[in-house]
């Protein structure tokens, strides 16, 4: 059945999903997908309404791991919930890490020496390419690509995750960034360890690309599959590289110059079609840029402090105010807003996560596609559950 | 981009009796922002959307916030009259006399709830520009009207608003609870909100555990049944 049947009516001009009429003869049956689910990636459910093999409505469910972060950030001090932004997007704790420090530096109005900026970009790219190469291969895994590329990720992943715990003592919950810069300063040999990583990586890409790339299988599951529109991709707030792939040019790291990123040369790699496909490919090539990134930096990384000496951190307490500061994480746009009322606890302590906003067209890029699909679009999008319940 | 004053006039110029008025920021990051009020708020956002000079096409965030009710103490001084006994010429006489006495006055400052919206421009590539709106009170009045026809990336996140601090956003297409289970009663992200006891995971309670357990067992705890707004309601 093809989606010329789709009605378009709209609700007062809101952009909401096409609602979809049931053109099979038989019933209507409807699917819990998840919370147990392997593909879910976690602990998620989509109510999903099937007409034979076809979606004709989709309900995410949320809040399986629904913990209030912001609540008890709000009863902590401000270095005090560092750690627990590790386990947001547990994938990428060190851009986590950044983009609260980011929020608290704006908030207090905070320089970073350019040492601890240096280090902050090589661990945030670092980051960028583990998860982009573990995304990948967990969208395969779900295609019925059982282990093999999703291990080829992971053998990458190990070396990148081997260089954060001999840094921070820690591979997945790193804790590592303070307000005013970093907390312990790289070594020359952690620097010649991960220049060897960063030399190693265009080879796994190449290798993961001929792998891939090209493959029938792949390319005939994903192509023309979950399709995007720049115009709905941006009205609904989408971010990071699904919302590249869809062809609109947005990246904080050019937009905002956040850091120290308009030292870097880099390109932005842009989607056309906004389908799996092009989710995929934009996501190889970021990781080949972060590499470009990584270059540079690992060869102009200056020596000098890394925390602010005037970095205050007994009695922090912020003047009244409040701040909103966003980064490019892998998965997107992740933000954090802050009100401070002057006392040593957030007022307010808000992050904007990713993951769940991505989620919102998740019901629009499913309709009318087989359920088998429905698991593909959903990889696609890239999320971590620790993000979207909080 | 514009400075948020050169928006606010924008804006009371292209919609006709528009409330606009500019929250300052006393941060560092010096972010000001526009408080809407609700009767012309969607019209508002739209234009901010549309318009060709500003073009605020993503919505990146939107949280809430709550505001506990303010009690302030101040001191006024006041003049009133005041009787008094004064030595006259045939012995004490009644006399009134205006004397200014200061005084200490308490009053409520009503809390609210607000939600603050993050806008930028992907066109333009500026931003950000903060907007807010804020409801009457805590209690009763705590709709405010949904920004989900502009920008569909508040549909959830103002569910989200909704679930944990109780706004009802009126024109919402879909306002459910969305971290909280249904049957939740209550808002947790509410600065007064009372943490139910877990006695039932205590196996042998003591101390404080067992002193809240028996306040809960005796029907005091207050946290349910306090405020009910099911969304069927709205």
């Amino acid at each position: 059945m093809s989606l010329t049947e789709t009605k378009t009516e709209k609700l007062e001009g809101w952009n909401r999903p096409p609602v979809i009429e049931p053109g099979g003869e038989g019933e209507l049956l409807e699917v819990a997908m998840g919370p147990h689910h392997p593909s879910t990636h976690g602990v998620f459910r989509m109510d999903v309404t099937l007409d034979g093999e076809r979606v004709i409505k989709l309900k995410p469910v949320f809040g399986y791991l629904h913990r209030n972060h912001e609540k008890i950030a709000e009863g902590a001090s401000y270095l005090a919930s560092m750690p627990y932004t590790d386990r947001l997007d547990y994938f990428c704790s060190l851009t986590n890490n950044w983009a609260y420090a980011l929020a608290v530096e704006k908030l207090v109005a905070q320089e970073v020496p350019e040492r601890a900026q240096y280090i902050r970009v090589i661990l945030a790219e670092l980051t960028r390419i583990q998860n982009h190469a573990s995304s990948i291969g967990f969208l395969m895994q779900e295609m019925g690509a059982s282990g093999t590329p999703l291990m080829y990720a992971f053998k990458e992943r190990e070396k990148i995750l081997d260089l954060f715990e001999s840094l921070t003592g820690s591979r997945m919950m790193c804790n590592y960034m303070r307000f005013g810069g970093c907390r312990v300063d790289v070594s020359a040999a952690w620097l010649d360890a991960a220049r060897k990583v960063v030399a190693g990586l265009p080879a796994f890409i190449d290798e993961f690309e001929a792998l891939l790339t090209s493959n029938e299988i792949l390319m005939a599951r994903c192509q023309g599959i979950g399709v995007l529109n720049p115009e709905l991709a941006i009205n609904a707030g989408v971010s990071g590289p699904m919302l590249r792939a869809s062809g609109v040019n947005y990246d904080i790291r050019k937009v905002d110059n956040y850091g120290i990123y308009d030292r870097f040369k880099f390109r932005v790699p842009l989607g056309d079609h906004g389908d799996i496909y092009d989710r995929y490919m934009v996501r190889v090539l970021e990781m080949r840029e972060s590499i470009v990134i990584l270059e540079q930096a690992l060869k102009d990384i200056p020596a000098g402090p890394i925390m602010d000496p005037k970095a205050k951190i007994r009695g922090f307490r912020p003047k009244p105010g409040e701040a909103y500061g966003r980064i490019e994480a892998p998965k997107g746009e992740l933000g954090f807003y802050l009100i401070s009322d002057g006392t040593g606890n957030p007022y307010r302590y808000r992050v904007r996560p990713p993951s769940l906003i991505n989620l919102t067209i998740l019901e629009d890029m499913c309709l009318g596609s087989n359920v088998a699909d429905v698991v593909l679009i959903f990889g696609s999008v890239d999320i971590v559950l620790g993000e979207v319940d909080r | 981009m514009q400075t948020v004053e050169e928006i606010k006039a924008a804006i009371e110029a292209a919609v006709p009796a528009a409330k606009v008025e500019l929250i300052l920021n006393p941060g560092p990051a010096a972010e000001h922002s526009l408080l809407l009020s609700h009767a012309k708020a969607v019209e508002i956002a739209t234009f901010l959307r549309d318009n060709p000079k500003f073009k605020f096409d993503f919505l990146s965030n939107v949280s809430g916030v709550d505001w506990l009710d303010k009690e302030i103490t101040e001191k006024v001084k006041v003049t009133k009259p005041v009787t008094k006994l004064v030595d006259g010429p045939d012995g004490k006489v009644e006399q009134t006399l205006e004397e200014t006495v200061e005084e200490t006055r308490k009053r409520v400052e009503p809390g609210y709830l607000e939600s603050v919206y993050h806008l930028y421009s992907i066109a333009l590539r500026q931003g950000p520009l903060v907007v807010r709106m804020r409801t009457a009170n805590r209690t009763e009045q705590v709709e405010m009207p949904s920004l989900t026809p502009v920008w569909r990336s508040a549909e959830f996140q103002e569910r989200e608003v909704f679930d944990l601090y109780g706004v009802v956003f009126t024109g919402h297409p879909d306002l459910r609870r969305i971290l909280m289970w249904d049957e939740f009663k209550d808002h947790p992200m509410r600065r007064d909100y009372v943490e139910p006891d877990d006695f039932e995971y205590e196996p042998t309670a003591h101390d404080a555990v067992l002193k809240r357990s028996l306040e809960h067992k005796s029907g005091e705890q207050g946290t349910e049944g306090t405020r009910e707004q099911e969304v069927g309601a709205a």
